[in-house]
């Protein structure tokens, strides 16, 4: 019966999504104030009873429920509690609910705070909400029913892929599909505003936030996704450009580049077209994304859901949103008004080329990932394309926006100096002399290109302090001055510097692991030592051991450092109960200098055990750039010129629809 | 006492021979050919496996290719020739890197085209901003607004 209430109220939620997209935008059109009114509720109702839906569904998971297909199929009642819950998502039908309740989470979000938004521009974007929400909710209705019922109550589930069984790969889904669904509102926003003819620095200023808290989703969800694949998968690489990485990674080039230009509409006017299309861009990114990865089309570690009439479904809808969008934009688009003029050389432009540069490569990540499978259907001809071919050209199109990064916030609106902008940054540019330098002096072997890398990193982190130096007049004024003007920063400014920081910081991480990591890889038997990066580790044997649902053999090893003992590893080699498949679990020990890395192996031939020893340098600087990153992302999204006063329009009448 | 110690470890340390995914008796004798081919082998697809290269994979068959390659070099061939004969045998799938020809132009060139139709995007409606007039009229209610804020 609970069951059964949790399906009718996903089909009830349906009802309300197809109310929600066709009643506001009909009182948009018609001026029709009071019925506009019906679009807030409506969304805010459909979240309740997806919420609902979800809850009866993680209901059905903590209580082993197996006359569920969907808990049969996907979980065991020997499983932790935790990956009982995060079982829930971590299958194509309850990933799908996922999808829905946070866009619901989203549209009810627009409805509770967008109470300064014009009420036909909110009408029109929570309809557009209304109409993804709908597609996607007869999506799972249809053809992927996560409460579908079994005949016979089987006594025991089938287990989650133990791959999946992972803390960060229990929040990984979730913040993912924050940064996907989450863009829908830019793109909502988008639609709305071609709509109605009118995009002003007011609509960039509601669609900023929100934006950015996307983004920082994204941020967070691609990192933990790094970093799991880092310590699970066992090899010791931390982004293989996978098919699924690049589709949350495409969506997150773009809506960096979104953030950009919005600033540009939102400050000077400007960029009006080019930021629409960034926004439609964005979330069909995200759509592609799910395609992507609910079809299983693409073959990836992570393709768990292989269905090829969902993914027809899929696809239909991914034509109808991007074909329509993209239409609707050929169609309003040129008749939006130029704005302010600039300069190339200005603030403006730099954020053109910021926006040139990441959209290109946000191209080179999407023809590389999608080419073969077209060329396949085209010529018969298979291809592969591998981390070489990502490497070269996303390198070669990233390298110039990251040597330029600590140069845009230097240059001034409208008109600038470069030279001037380009002396404010002398300091940083000898710091970043000086970091080349040391590798180069202290001799450490490996690329040539690695030192000018680390000069690379320290460049954008000591260009976003001097940023920062120079606004509060650091040195310049007293440091009482300085104090208080550092406190009356709005938060954008901070949030910029920290994001500009944080990649800064992760460079530094990718250059260092990619060039100087040290790899071992040596049979041992218990009593062998190995040495890695002047680390010692003695392997000391290994031995049986039984998890709730799984058995494993653990390898123990003595870690040595300038012969003071630094600790005792352990690395796992598991075998999962319900399926038999075997997973990794590295042992890892972080250094100030970087990780020492141990990953158990199969037995070797001769006897003993096959273990690969890694010695990744500064390896943990990536996510903690990332880290970085996302603080900044949030210390923006705190600024209070976001909340207070500013969105007001001039006039909510605009240029007619038709 | 020490001395034998000292043997000891120095022994179980040979004993230990480098390898990756590489098993011990692939690795060849030579350093610079040995090198040549890992340089090589991160190039190549496990064919069975999942996105990833011969190099990272414990598979049996991405054993087997690097055990080819080894032998292709020190059977003389160049990179090229071991590049070669590998795509004869398995087909171009194998290879992480699509080699540059006519059916990957898009695939090579296509970003940088972007890039530069993007670019040629900005010129022109910079040109054509430039020759608009870039007043955008008042609504009523915004005359109104500014009427109302300009009277003393």
């Amino acid at each position: 019966m609970i069951i059964e209430t949790g399906h009718f109220a996903l089909l009830l939620a349906l009802a309300v999504a197809a109310y929600q997209m066709v009643v506001p935008l009909y009182a948009a059109t018609r001026g029709d104030e009071r019925l506009m009114r019906v679009a807030a509720s409506s969304a805010v109702m459909q979240f309740l009873l997806l919420c609902l839906s979800f809850a009866v569904l993680t209901w059905a998971y903590v209580t082993s429920d197996f006359s569920v297909l969907n808990v049969w199929a996907n979980s065991h009642s020997a499983k932790p509690m935790i990956y009982k819950i995060s079982g829930v998502w971590g299958n194509h039908e309850g990933s799908m609910l996922l999808w829905v309740l946070i866009l619901a989470l989203f549209s009810a979000a627009v409805a509770a705070f967008g109470t300064n938004l014009p009420p036909g521009l909110k009408a029109r974007v929570l309809s557009v909400q209304g109409s993804i929400s709908f597609a996607f909710l007869s999506f799972i209705v249809l053809v992927s029913n996560p409460f579908q019922r079994l005949d016979q109550v089987p006594a025991q589930g089938k287990g989650l892929n133990p791959i999946l069984q992972d803390p960060a790969l229990a929040i990984h889904p979730p913040l993912l599909y924050g940064g996907y669904v989450g863009l829908s509102v830019a793109f909502s926003f988008a639609i709305a505003a071609l709509i109605e003819g009118r995009v002003d620095a007011a609509w960039a200023r509601w669609v900023r936030p929100w934006t950015l808290a996307a983004w920082m989703f994204l941020t967070a969800g691609i990192s933990m996704g790094s970093w799991w694949a880092y310590y699970e998968l066992g090899w010791g690489g931390w982004w293989f450009w996978d098919p699924v990485e690049n589709a949350s990674f495409m969506p997150w080039l773009i809506a960096t580049a979104l953030l950009h230009s919005a600033i540009v509409v939102e400050k000077r006017n400007s960029l009006k077209v080019w930021t629409i299309l960034l926004a439609i861009l964005a979330f069909s990114l995200s759509l592609i994304g799910t395609f992507i990865v609910r079809s299983g089309l693409l073959t990836s570690v992570h393709a768990f859901a292989v269905d090829p009439e969902r993914g027809v479904f899929i696809l239909l809808i991914l034509c109808f949103f991007i074909g329509g969008a993209l239409a609707l934009y050929a169609w309003r688009a040129p008749q939006l008004k130029a704005g302010g003029l600039f300069s190339p050389i200005s603030r403006e432009g730099a954020l053109v080329v910021n926006n040139l540069l990441l959209t290109a490569g946000a191209a080179a990540v999407f023809i590389g990932t999608l080419y073969p499978l077209v060329l396949e259907a085209i010529t018969g001809n298979k291809i592969s394309v591998g981390p070489p071919y990502f490497n070269f050209t996303f390198g070669i199109l990233i390298l110039p926006l990251l040597v330029l990064v600590p140069l845009g916030p230097m240059l001034s609106w409208k008109r600038a100096d470069v030279w001037a902008a380009t002396q404010r940054l002398w300091l940083a540019g000898a710091i970043a002399l000086v970091a080349t330098l040391i590798p180069v002096i202290a001799q450490v072997r490996g690329p040539w290109l690695a030192p000018l890398g680390i000069g690379l990193g320290m460049w954008l982190i000591a260009g976003s302090l001097v940023e920062l130096a120079g606004r509060i007049k650091l040195f310049q004024a007293p440091v009482t001055t300085s104090l208080a003007r550092l406190k009356g920063l709005p938060g954008q400014a901070i949030g910029m510097m920290l994001a500009h920081l944080g990649v800064g910081v992760m460079v530094l991480g990718v250059v260092a692991v990619t060039a100087w990591r040290v790899e071992v890889g040596v049979a041992m038997k218990p009593g062998d030592v190995v040495e890695v990066a002047g680390t010692r580790i003695t392997y000391v044997g290994e031995s049986p051991h039984t998890g709730p649902n799984y058995s494993a053999t653990v390898g123990r090893f003595k870690v040595e450092s300038g012969n003071r003992p630094v600790a005792e590893l352990t690395s796992e080699k598991r075998i999962f109960l319900p399926s038999r498949q075997p997973t990794t679990e590295v042992g890892i020990y972080s250094f100030w200098t970087g990780d020492l890395y141990i990953s158990m192996g199969d037995e070797a031939l001769g006897g003993g055990r096959n273990v690969r020893a890694y010695f990744n340098p500064l390896v943990t600087l990536i996510w903690f750039g990332t880290v970085i990153m996302f603080i900044g992302g949030g210390i923006s999204l705190m600024d209070r010129r976001y909340r207070i006063g500013a969105p007001k329009r001039a006039a909510t009448v605009a240029v007619p629809a038709e | 006492m020490l001395k034998r110690i000292l043997l000891a470890f120095f022994i179980a340390w040979i004993s230990v021979v480098p390898l990756h995914a590489v098993q011990p008796d692939e690795v060849l004798d030579d350093p610079a050919l040995e090198a040549r081919a890992r340089g090589l082998s991160v190039h190549f697809r496990c064919l069975v496996c999942q996105n990833q290269s011969i190099d990272d994979s414990d598979a049996p068959l991405a054993r087997d290719l690097r055990v080819l390659i080894r032998e292709r070099l020190t059977a003389g061939d160049s990179d090229d020739q071991v590049i070669d004969y590998l795509v004869s045998r398995y087909g171009e799938f194998v290879l992480l890197k699509p080699r540059f020809a006519p059916h990957t132009l898009v695939l090579w060139l296509g970003p940088f085209v972007i890039l530069l139709a993007g670019m040629a995007f900005v010129i022109r409606h910079r040109r054509r901003d430039l020759n608009v007039p870039n007043e955008q009229p008042l609504t009523g209610e915004e005359a109104q607004e500014l009427e109302r804020i300009l009277k003393p």
